[in-house]
């Protein structure tokens, strides 16, 4: 079996950061979502999470800012922005075997960078902290921060290459995308959210027609969704790797507090025969 | 104009341990060891966020340097914006 799973989930800092800060009507139906993705992680039985996440000056800087990287190294650290989201630092296993299989069967189709030595900051650590998921970590970070971030479609075109890989493999798999929705982080526009483009996404993405929005302009997306709408592209990236699967929304919420129009979904991955073969075993 | 210094001062302070500790307690020294304007020197010296979020630098090197020196969220916003905390 392979992909069991594909889940996305905003990782705004201040979900852990600052809890307390926004109204509970709008904080509790986050809280809940996440306790929901929980289970529904746990009910996939997944042996390796790939979280495919974008950072935030925690590896890489604009010397040399790679438009993907996969992180294929034994183990892993984080957050680096321990005080930003109020998280110890810890150590993460990664899965080396699978990360290397990645690495080569996205690179048929896809360009990407590897490296065997990251650190993670809250794009990652925050989900997992909220998931309490032990798991092994494969990340597979997207630049949607600086210099020239992949165009989206490139962004759905890893996430097929993902799923290309990950089919067949013996292990089974799930995805976690983390970032979005539509925010204006840390900067004097924080608060501001772009509620109707969050939703017009939401619409495309759970009824699997991700395809309107992979030639979306850029200065239409930072005008309607913030700097921080690039990070639409990691959602972009799964829904490439469900390959037009539908989904089910756990939670949309506007928080201002937390700078974000936060969202929590899971795509329904469809189970192949072999999969309802293992089950009904 | 050296925004690329700058940038790559703070993103050594928010990422390594050991360059955080000297921007705390002997940033003049560390401070000289990048190509800055004497005006970006005293922004990083003063820890400047509003003149430094104003010269470019990205808004994701300054709220988290900004939660590590111990200022609140809403009080970092608050000074971005120009108001006093």
């Amino acid at each position: 079996m392979s992909l069991v799973g594909a889940f996305a989930a905003s990782h705004a800092p201040g979900i852990t950061g600052r809890p307390s800060l926004p109204p509970t009507g709008e904080s509790e139906p986050i809280f809940r979502a996440y306790a929901e993705l929980r289970s529904r992680l746990e009910a996939a039985r997944p042996d390796v999470l790939v979280v495919v996440s974008p950072e935030h000056w925690a590896n890489f800087f604009l010397d040399n800012m790679p438009s993907f990287c996969i992180g294929i190294a034994e183990e892993f650290s984080g957050p680096t922005d321990e005080k930003f989201v109020d998280i110890q630092r810890r150590n993460v296993r990664g899965n080396t075997r699978l990360a290397r299989a990645l690495a080569e069967g996205i690179a048929e189709d896809v360009d990407l960078s590897t490296s065997q030595e990251m650190v993670f900051d809250h794009g990652v650590m925050l989900p997992l902290h909220l998931l309490r998921t032990e798991l092994p970590v494969i990340p597979i970070i997207v630049n949607c921060l600086a210099g020239m971030p992949a165009p989206l479609h490139r962004c759905h075109a890893l996430g097929v290459a993902i799923r290309r890989t990950v089919d067949g493999w013996p292990e089974r798999v799930a995805l976690l995308a983390t970032g979005g929705l539509s925010h204006w982080p840390a900067m004097p526009e924080s608060g501001q959210i772009g509620i109707d483009f969050d939703r017009r996404f939401l619409d495309s993405f759970l009824s699997g027609k991700i395809e309107s929005f992979l030639r979306y302009p850029k200065e239409k997306l930072e005008a309607e969704a913030g700097p921080g709408g690039h990070e639409i592209r990691t959602w972009i990236t799964i829904a490439g790797a469900a390959g037009g699967a539908r989904g089910s929304l756990l939670a949309y919420q506007p928080v201002p507090a937390w700078s974000t129009g936060c969202a929590v979904a899971v795509l329904e991955i469809e189970q192949s025969a072999q999969e309802a073969n293992d089950s009904s075993a | 104009m050296s925004l690329y210094e700058v940038q790559k001062l703070l993103f050594h302070v928010n990422r390594e341990p050991r360059m955080l500790e000297r921007f705390l307690h002997e940033r003049e020294t560390m401070i000289a060891e990048y190509r800055l304007t004497e005006e970006e020197q005293r922004a990083l010296l003063e820890t400047d966020f509003r003149c430094l979020y104003e010269m470019g630098v990205h808004s994701l090197l300054l709220g988290p340097l900004a939660a590590t020196l111990g200022l609140s969220f809403p009080d970092y916003l608050a000074i971005l914006r120009g108001h006093q905390p």
